[in-house]
């Protein structure tokens, strides 16, 4: 087996994640390379594109027993498009699944300090500031999934 | 003269309709009570006799079947979130010509037990989850499902990995379990094809037995198969075209029935207007919806009741221009015989039976198209929508007693074009309205099987233009 490959040792099957560019974003680049990179790190990600509305996340994890939502937002809505995701997974069941958010959260050049409380506060597990790399995504995904090796 | 024969086992009547094979024409028809109770051949022969009244000898090139005694094809669907899962199934189901008498999402509850076992279906669909993913659910529908008392097949297919266990939790509980590809393998992704199949080959197998039609079906050249099939394949004969005559292109059709009110698209649906994306799963081009709650016999309580439901049933008769209790007159007068006409001292009941084929209509179509919902983003106004957008249709096919014998058929049909009533619905705006009038849609389903270049022929030939 492909060492890379991250097994859930009880089944034998990949963890699968939800990504996708939230609200009526249409950045597309980053959401391939993210794809990508999570597909790579050997997770099953189920890619919503962009355009995503909250619902379509949160059926989409509901289907496939998604660990964690990944969310992007480019165009600097991103605080009104996240709001009440938590809630909405609270409501269909997906307790306890991890949400992550990045891209230009905001917009302009805020405090990121302010913006990382504020997601938070809506409770995004991890959020990440403009730019970042997405494996520093996949070490935390691996870390709160218990895979670190 | 050398003939086919079509037989459409109906609920009520048995219909078979020759066509000659030299002229491809139809050339009679023969109509008599369906007599599944004691022996199904007995209501054919005399249906058959009409026909040898009516030609005299003749040489048979073929004889085919389709069925919808005793029921029909009684299906039940399940799935996980009722916009993906649980709606593929019911597509599956709907496109293999069942009748879909109820879809679940979620986690069946015993509650819903005592509800299946008086649906009493033939089969059960069991889906959801996507390949790899939720697992649980399926599996606590399995463990419902085979609480479940009565005389039926179980099909999962659902997320592949949950396949085997449902199989043996279904086994243990003594259903015959077939299992078969995911209705929807990846997210959004539909694959309705595989439930399909093995709806049609337990259909095959087993149901036409189990409802005492197997030896009818001895008689035929061809398996029978369930009449909302054979009406599908000749909607998309029809749209589609062979390859020596062009088809109709994108059309609707509406069959109105005594039981159900079936509906099918035959087109790609995608967004027709700037600025409006699709959320939800992409429908199939060919697509069947069959309503098992507005029907103009055996579901017209159902309707009324959905009537009354709306506004105690003030604007159905407001519009109509009858009492209320002239319509609860004439559901009595149905209920107590679904085979009743509006004719003769019925005549008075002319208007509401029509009515009620008009909302049977515009509900179904409803339910059919898919709607648009307005969005406010940062960018402006964006249209989100769900289902397909059938706009732009050309062709909308009326078909079953209640239109086709209505004193004013392009009264009820309307109601499948757009109007501003129902604001949201993506129906046809200006559609053309042809009229199956000589009820031939699952004869030609049929006769499509083995001549499909004659079936369009007669479909594009006895199809009237109304509007
Ligand atoms: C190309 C582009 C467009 C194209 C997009 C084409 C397409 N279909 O993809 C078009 C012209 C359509 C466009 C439109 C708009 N754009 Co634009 N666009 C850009 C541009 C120049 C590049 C984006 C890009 O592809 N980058 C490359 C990819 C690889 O990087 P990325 O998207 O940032 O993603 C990476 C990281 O952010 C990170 N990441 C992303 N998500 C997540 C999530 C997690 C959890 C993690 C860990 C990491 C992570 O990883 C990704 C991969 O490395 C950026 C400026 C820039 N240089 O970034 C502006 C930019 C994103 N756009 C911007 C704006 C304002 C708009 C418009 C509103 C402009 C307008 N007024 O019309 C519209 C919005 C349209 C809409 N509805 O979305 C702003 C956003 C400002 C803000 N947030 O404060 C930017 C930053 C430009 C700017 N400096 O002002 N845009």
């Amino acid at each position: 087996m492909d060492a890379n490959v991250i097994v859930n040792d009880e089944n034998q099957e990949k963890i699968s994640i939800v990504l996708g560019v939230i609200g009526a974003d249409v950045h597309a680049v980053g959401n391939k390379i993210l794809n990508y990179v999570f597909t790579k790190a050997g997770f099953n990600v189920v890619n919503l594109g962009v355009m995503a509305s909250q619902q379509e996340f949160v059926e989409a994890a509901v289907e496939a027993d998604a660990k964690a939502i990944v969310v992007s937002s480019l165009y600097g809505h991103g605080e009104i498009d996240c709001k009440g995701l938590r809630e909405k997974c609270d409501e269909a069941g997906l307790a306890g699944i991890k949400l992550y958010a990045g891209g230009n959260l905001v917009v302009g050049k805020q405090d990121f300090t302010q913006v990382e409380k504020t997601f938070k506060d809506m409770g995004f597990d991890r959020v990440y500031p403009p730019g970042s790399d997405p494996q520093i995504n996949v070490g935390h995904m691996r870390e709160d999934f218990g895979l670190m090796i | 003269m050398k003939i086919y024969l079509l037989t459409d086992f109906g609920s009520t009547y048995t219909k078979v309709t020759a066509i000659d094979v030299e002229y491809g024409t139809i050339v009679a028809f023969g109509k008599a009570f369906t007599t599944i109770e004691d022996d199904v051949t007995i209501g054919y022969n005399n249906a058959l006799s009409q026909i040898y009244q009516q030609l005299g000898q003749f040489v048979l090139a073929a004889s085919l079947a389709c069925s919808s005694a005793a029921g029909g094809l009684k299906m039940v669907s399940s799935g996980l979130v009722p916009d993906l899962t649980a709606k593929a199934s019911r597509l599956a189901a709907a496109s293999a010509g069942a009748k879909v008498m109820k879809t679940y999402s979620y986690e069946l509850t015993e509650f819903e037990i005592e509800e299946i076992e008086a649906i009493n279906p033939d089969i059960v669909l069991l889906s959801g989850g996507i390949d790899g993913g939720n697992k649980a659910v399926i599996l606590h529908n399995a463990s419902i499902i085979a609480k479940v008392a009565g005389e039926f097949f179980v099909i999962v297919a659902g997320n592949r990995s949950a396949a085997t266990q449902a199989r043996e939790i279904l086994e243990a509980g003594g259903k015959k379990v077939v299992v078969c590809e995911n209705v929807m393998p990846a997210f959004g992704k539909l694959n309705i094809m595989p439930a399909k199949a093995a709806i049609r080959d337990l259909f095959i197998a087993n149901i036409i037995t189990a409802k005492g039609l197997d030896k009818a079906a001895a008689m035929m050249d061809m398996e029978i198969i369930p009449t909302p099939l054979a009406v599908f394949e000749a909607c998309e004969l029809l749209s589609n075209g062979t390859k020596a005559e062009k088809g109709l292109g994108e059309l609707m059709a509406y069959d109105l029935g005594g039981a159900t009110t079936d509906v099918y698209s035959m087109a790609d649906g995608m967004p027709k207007v700037p600025n409006s994306f699709i959320s939800g799963i992409n429908e199939p081009f060919a697509k069947r919806s069959v309503e098992g709650d507005l029907g103009m016999r055996y579901s017209l309580t159902a309707m009324y009741d959905l009537i009354v439901e709306e506004d105690g049933g003030a604007s159905f008769c407001t519009a109509g221009g009858f009492a209320m209790g002239a319509v609860q007159s004439w559901l009595e007068i149905c209920r107590n015989d679904p085979s009743v006409m509006p004719h003769n001292e019925y005549a008075k009941y002319a208007d509401i039976d029509a009515s009620f084929a008009a909302y049977a209509i515009r509900v179904g179509a409803s339910r059919h198209v898919g709607r648009t919902q307005k969005i406010y983003t940062p960018n402006g106004e964006m249209l989100s929508q769900e289902g397909k957008d059938l706009t732009q249709v050309r062709y909308v096919i009326g078909s079953g007693g209640a239109v086709i014998n209505a004193q004013n058929p392009l009264n009820i049909m309307k109601e499948a074009i757009y109007s501003p009533r129902d604001l949201n619905d993506l129906k046809p705006l200006a559609p053309k309205i042809l009229l199956d009038e000589r009820n031939c849609l699952a004869a030609m389903g049929l006769l499509a099987r083995r001549e499909p270049d004659m079936a369009l022929r007669i479909m594009k030939d006895s199809f009237v233009e109304i509007g």
